[in-house]
């Protein structure tokens, strides 16, 4: 169900003008806000559709393989020394990773709108893969739009997105990452606005983007809530999401967010250390501005130009946040914390060593955080990380940092 | 709306003339010669002047806007310099109006209450934003109609009829209409299917219609100004620009570019003045 949240939580909406309180709205071009208007209307009326919510609830349970485990990380809580570590395994979904909720939920809302041709951006390649994959079984045309500097270093998942049909079109402009392929969907989609469907990859973009994203990423937090319940009688104490954009955590937390008892810690890409502005941490080191359709978070010089970032990984190495990020930061509701790409990498090996689970480098942001805060905590405690997606496809950059040719 | 923009179309519409609009991105090719640039542009026919904050994203323009963008933002053009440069041109020039046109951010970090007084103390006339609709305007908006900053809004294809009668009745300045939906500098421009919009917008309206988007020489134009009061040229521009060595060839070319444009407005026979264009 996309849409079974307590009416309690409905100051968790955004308002009506796609505001969380300072942070959203639609900072698009004129051309893009009729686009805008009937994507809201039409998520509005299928969210709540039977027959829609039927088709996603079977494609999420047959096609993607949820619910997803939650595992108890035995080894790794002996470890660390104090808390239950729990993992909640996306890494184990169909493509490997949380990035196919989304696009499973976007490609069938593109499907029941009409619109035969999808556009997305990727970084990493994670949510290409995932849009191009749902479009192949939706029978649409897939553009994905991908920096070169990205094309370079994730050349498997270009040739995965390629024979799964779908047409990736190098950006060289900018930094030839995320943000500039971003912005080139974006003007693909202002030039095909009337047949093509813009499959955002996270919670960040023009309203709706932000609550349908996190919407159809929610199906995370919702299970894990009740599996905690299943398993310990109790939520969790903490829960520790990595945060680029911000989708899995977001889809992780906000089930969680009228439980106040339990910590939301989102976990940033420190890169080579926040002094040496070699980081991606915009809610950590940056401050609010107005980036790709929405105001929040970013990291930008004094003139207001957007600065490159860096992060070990790609899917984190994002100049700007989601804007209900942004919120739940200066609420206090969540709180948001960076970890480098040194220790990602350890933690990265102490997951793969001591559980068998190989994790994402995104993932392994999340994990080396959640590790340090279990040992601080008592034995009784628990801290549910989500292991957002599988690391596969980081294998080269591990062993290129090593020092090795594959 | 402010003195600069209002008499320039009131003039323009007493003489039957259409009003010329070149873009240039301020500090392209060089910061030094952007002034030169723009006094260059006024002597060679143009009547109104758009200058581009250089902006890291440009998620609306094309290829030759955002080159422009990033070459001037490697020689540090920041909003500060921008209003230096328009403050400068003011110097020499009072009368031809200047619109900044830009996003969002750097507007924000330069803060977006003390940028509408800055910037009318420089001596621009108008902002147009591309990527803040009305709606998301918040504290800019009031602070740019404290400071009597125009802010020019942007129509577009898509735009519904009921959204026009909201854009229009908030707008002051000019309306700029998108004449095809996409990003700057490209696209094939119809410029038979600009009455019907144009009309549309003209229905609850009476301030003046620009249109831009695709416009590329004298032929185009001439189109175009059939329906408009004003035309705009960017990307066309830009890319000449581009290729000029020095200050000298730069304003030789942007003079080049822009007087065949203008002796071409001049001597449309068709008699329409702004304001009561007839459908055709």
């Amino acid at each position: 169900m996309i849409d079974d949240l307590p009416t309690d939580r409905a100051e968790h909406q955004p308002d009506d003008t796609g505001y969380f309180g300072d942070f959203g709205g639609r900072f698009v071009s004129e051309t893009l806000i009729h686009a805008l208007d009937e994507l809201s209307e039409a998520y509005g009326r299928w969210r709540r559709d039977e027959e829609f919510v039927q088709r996603m609830d079977e494609d999420l349970a047959n096609y993607v393989g949820r619910p997803s485990p939650i595992y108890f990380a035995q080894r790794l809580s002996e470890v660390a020394g104090g808390a239950k570590i729990y993992l909640k395994r996306e890494d184990l979904n169909h493509t490997g990773a949380h990035k196919i909720n989304n696009t499973m939920g976007q490609g069938l809302l593109a499907h029941y709108m009409g619109k035969k041709r999808v556009i997305a951006e990727t970084g990493a390649g994670q949510h290409g893969v995932a849009a191009a994959t749902v479009a192949a079984r939706l029978n649409q045309s897939c553009m994905v739009y991908m920096g070169d500097v990205d094309i370079q270093r994730q050349a498997m998942n270009v040739f995965r997105m390629r024979l799964l049909g779908a047409e990736v079109t190098g950006v060289s402009s900018g930094s030839a990452t995320l943000k500039d392929a971003l912005n080139e969907a974006m003007r693909d989609w202002v030039t095909n606005v009337d047949d093509t469907f813009y499959v955002i990859g996270t919670v960040a973009g023009p309203h709706p983007y932000p609550e349908m994203v996190r919407d159809f990423n929610a199906v995370v937090g919702r299970e894990a809530r009740r599996q905690m319940l299943q398993i310990g009688d109790s939520l969790p104490d903490a829960l520790v999401a990595c945060v680029g954009g911000g989708s899995n955590a977001m889809g992780l937390f906000y089930p969680f967010i009228a439980d106040q008892d339990v910590r939301m810690i989102g976990v940033e890409a420190a890169g080579q250390g926040l002094e040496t502005g070699k980081h991606a941490a915009s809610l950590c080191a940056g401050r609010a501005g107005v980036l790709h359709g929405c105001r929040t978070y970013l990291l930008d010089d004094d003139a207001g130009q957007i600065q490159h970032t860096h992060s070990v990984s790609a899917g984190l190495d994002y100049p700007g946040v989601g804007p209900e990020h942004a919120w739940l930061k200066e609420t206090g509701r969540a709180s948001y914390v960076s970890v480098t790409d040194d220790e990602a990498l350890q933690a990265f090996h102490q997951l793969t060593r001591l559980e068998g689970i190989m994790p994402a480098l995104e993932s392994s942001h999340a994990l080396a955080y959640g590790f340090k805060l279990a040992a601080d905590m008592r034995p009784d405690q628990s801290v549910l990380v989500n292991l957002s997606g599988r690391g596969d496809k980081d294998i080269q950059t591990v062993a290129n940092l090593a020092g090795l040719e594959l | 709306m402010t003195g600069r923009i209002k008499d320039c179309f009131s003039t323009a519409k007493t003489a039957s003339r259409k009003v010329l609009v070149p873009f240039v991105t301020a500090g392209d090719p060089d910061p030094e010669w952007t002034v030169s640039i723009m006094h260059a542009l006024v002597a060679a026919g143009a009547d109104l002047i758009e200058l581009g904050i250089p902006f890291s994203d440009p998620m609306a323009d094309g290829p030759v806007i955002q080159l422009a963008s990033e070459r001037a933002i490697e020689r540090h053009v920041d909003l500060g310099n921008v209003l230096k440069m328009v403050e400068e041109f003011r110097r020499a020039d009072t009368t031809t109006p200047v619109v900044l046109m830009g996003y969002m951010n750097p507007i924000v970090r330069f803060g977006s209450e003390r940028f509408p007084s800055a910037a009318t103390r420089a001596g621009v006339d108008g902002l147009l934003l591309v990527d803040c609709p009305l709606e998301d305007r918040g504290g800019l908006g009031v602070a740019m109609e404290d400071a009597g900053l125009d802010g020019i809004c942007m129509v577009a294809p898509t735009t519904s009829r009921s959204r026009v009668e909201t854009i229009t009745s908030n707008a002051s300045g000019f309306i700029y209409y998108v004449s095809f939906k996409g990003i700057t500098g490209a696209g094939q421009l119809d410029s038979q299917g600009l009455s019907d919009p144009v009309n549309q917008i003209r229905e609850f309206s009476t301030l003046p219609v620009a249109v831009g988007f695709g416009i590329k020489n004298a032929e185009m134009a001439v189109a175009v100004a059939e329906h408009a009061d004003a035309v705009v040229i960017g990307s066309a521009l830009v890319q000449v620009l581009a290729a000029a060595a020095t200050e000298k060839a730069a304003c030789a070319m942007a003079a080049s570019l822009v007087a065949p444009v203008r002796e071409s407005l001049d001597n449309m026979k068709s008699g329409v003045c702004p304001g009561q264009t007839e459908k055709t």
